[in-house]
């Protein structure tokens, strides 16, 4: 069966990505979270396994972190909170996650609960592209994840072709040289910047994320992309509003 | 076996570069550059001379004739604690502005615990005219005023720490993050042996100037280059870095690294990182952390600031796990008392870190002719609040 992630890449239209810290606000809001989003007509999701040192995080999420450890968030209850997702939910689920936490579950290990969940793709910032690709592509590969790879506006063309060539989804395009959610708005510095990898025609779709909180941002981003990914500024929401009322921010989004 | 960095960036296996994308390039622009501008000859003339000039070295190597009659053997004080801004982190600093500047960097940010690091690239940040922004946690400016003020003579902006624990850790969480968001123009001077490859190497390096003095002092004043034991604390670990560094292959030399038990290492009050560690990820290098089960890293504890860090350089994770060094950890109590102790039988005021590695005497016997380096990386004048407040002077 083809990957949930690959499936839908093909859809004809812009896809639209949540990212979300599980633990927060409450512990217990893993499931509705994701199942609001799906229902509100998003894309993809990228449930958040939060830790200690996000570094390459900026304070909204970073404090969202520190509240679901707070909270009794770990692997373990992840995972117990997940067991029973793919009897409700159809859309592509991936676990953005620092390196730290799956090294200590094992590795091996951490993908084959992710297998068993139905878990599509790992989202890891700090597991570098050469470590993977000696120590760790075997595991994943065996176990059906997706594992996306970050570029940057300084990414160097040979590094983002090599990149290309060892992902099997889609590349995540960040937008500026920021940590998330520090951006407002996009200037012609990032519009080249989008423009100049959709020049290189990878054989992978990209799909931009950071400093994307609106409509008008998520246009800019998908102008040249597949799709765009928003954290913060959704983290912001269910800080200032009740998790059910997830249907008004997507919305906000979409039109 | 092989004690140093191999050419991928790793002690055994500790080490590497664990770092998100973002700081790829800040990263391996110095990967690429720091071998290459610390073996040019006009670097090295102009390290050296501010080394003697400004700092001050070579620093003292001098005989404890009393500490020595006490434990009945031949103690070595590494007198780094006389070096300009008042311990070794200088010799760090230093190289790094030469370095910095030999990228074409403008601005210099760094992370601090205490201070000590904070004010030594404070002061070189004056010495070359460059803008600095030391990160320090909130907890750590409020109890560590004296060097936050000093940061501030020195025309450092000092800035929060805010998030999570608010300390040490947080403080280089935040150095990360402003590296990241000014990818081009910056260069960041971490403190210690920590950190991606190839800060744990560079920082070596420029600390290896304390091994290579001890080689020739001690061939003036023994008549031999090898000491037969070189100790010295280990919070990140760079004045151990410095001190074992020319010495890490030659077995004939015993290491000794002294950790913090704080409150004691069971108490859940410590930073014995080789005794709790696990190996893990923390700032970007494989290495001994402190952390759950789960694999979120602890706030540990010191009553002093330099050695509350939660992990250790990759080098010392190495030297520990291949048994190369031997790692013994003191308590609060025991530091304090060996401290207060080298005040009295020699006259120096000793920083809190450095009186961890006093401590050993009381734990481990030496014989009457064995010869014991011991590096004193700091004086006490930082620590003076902690030294009134815990003997009620």
């Amino acid at each position: 069966m083809m990957n949930r992630i690959n499936q839908k890449l093909q859809e004809d239209k812009k896809l639209l990505s949540i990212y979300f810290t599980a633990g927060y606000p409450e512990l217990d809001n893993t499931v509705t979270i994701i199942q609001n989003l799906e229902e509100s007509g998003v894309d993809m999701i990228e449930i958040g396994l939060p830790f200690s040192d996000p570094i390459a995080d900026g304070p909204t999420i970073q404090a969202s972190s520190t509240q679901a450890l707070k909270n009794g968030m770990t692997t373990d209850v992840l995972f117990k909170q997940l067991k029973d997702i793919r009897k409700s939910v159809n859309i592509p689920l991936i676990i953005m996650g620092y390196f730290n936490p799956i090294l200590q579950y094992g590795v091996e290990a951490f993908c084959k609960k992710c297998a068993e969940i139905g878990v599509d793709g790992l989202i890891i910032p700090d597991l570098p592209v050469d470590v993977y690709y000696e120590a760790y592509k075997t595991t994943f590969e065996k176990y059906g994840l997706i594992n996306v790879f970050l570029i940057t506006p300084q990414t160097s063309d040979k590094r983002i072709n090599f990149i290309d060539s060892i992902s099997n989804g889609f590349i995540y395009m960040v937008s500026s040289a920021s940590v998330t959610g520090s951006s407002s708005g996009f200037g012609d510095e990032q519009t080249q910047y989008f423009k100049r990898i959709a020049d290189m025609n990878l054989t992978n779709p990209q799909i931009v994320g950071f400093g994307i909180s609106d409509n008008k941002t998520f246009l800019q981003a998908t102008q040249f992309s597949k799709g765009a990914i928003i954290g913060s500024a959704f983290i912001k929401h269910l800080t200032n509003k009740a998790v059910n009322k997830i249907r008004s921010f997507v919305k906000s989004i979409r039109d | 076996m092989l004690y140093n960095i191999n050419e991928k960036g790793y002690y055994g296996e500790f080490g590497g570069a664990f770092i998100p994308e973002m700081l790829y390039p800040n990263v391996e622009e110095l990967r690429q550059n720091y071998l290459k501008v610390m073996a040019e000859p006009e670097f090295q003339k102009e390290f050296n001379q501010l080394l003697k000039n400004y700092v001050g070295r070579p620093s003292p190597l001098y005989f404890a004739k009393r500490l020595s009659a006490k434990y009945n053997t031949n103690i070595y004080l590494k007198r780094e604690d006389l070096n300009h801004t008042g311990a070794h982190k200088i010799n760090n600093t230093i190289g790094q502005i030469l370095m910095a500047q030999r990228l074409g960097k403008k601005r210099i940010i760094a992370e601090t615990g205490a201070g000590q690091h904070g004010v030594a690239t404070a002061t070189v940040c004056a010495l070359m005219g460059l803008e600095c922004i030391v990160y320090m946690g909130e907890i750590d400016i409020a109890r560590q005023a004296p060097n936050v003020a000093r940061m501030k003579m020195l025309g450092a902006t000092v800035v929060p720490a805010l998030s999570g624990s608010r300390t040490l850790k947080d403080a280089t969480n935040e150095a990360i993050r402003d590296w990241i968001n000014n990818p081009v123009d910056t260069h960041y001077i971490i403190g210690s042996v920590v950190g991606p490859h190839p800060y744990p190497d560079m920082v070596a390096r420029f600390q290896s100037v304390v091994s290579e003095e001890i080689q020739w002092q001690l061939k003036e004043q023994e008549g031999k280059t090898k000491p037969d034991y070189v100790v010295a604390c280990v919070g990140g670990g760079s004045n151990a870095a410095g001190a074992y560094y020319h010495f890490l292959d030659d077995t004939n030399v015993k290491l000794i690294a002294v950790e913090a038990a704080g409150l004691g290492v069971d108490s859940g009050e410590s930073a014995a990182t080789s005794a709790l560690g696990k190996e893990g990820i923390i700032h970007g290098s494989k290495t001994l952390l402190m952390q759950t089960n789960d694999g979120q890293i602890t706030e540990p504890y010191s009553i002093s600031a330099g050695l509350d860090y939660p992990g250790v350089g990759p080098m010392h994770a190495h030297l520990y796990k291949t048994g190369r060094a031997e790692f013994i950890s003191i308590t609060d109590d025991e530091a304090m008392k060996a401290g207060l102790e080298l005040c009295k039988l020699e006259g120096i005021i000793p920083a809190i870190e450095s009186s961890h590695a006093l401590a050993i005497f009381e734990q481990k016997k030496f014989k009457p002719n064995d010869v014991v380096v011991l590096s004193l990386s700091g004086r006490g004048d930082k620590d003076l609040g902690t030294y009134i407040n815990y003997f009620k002077l």
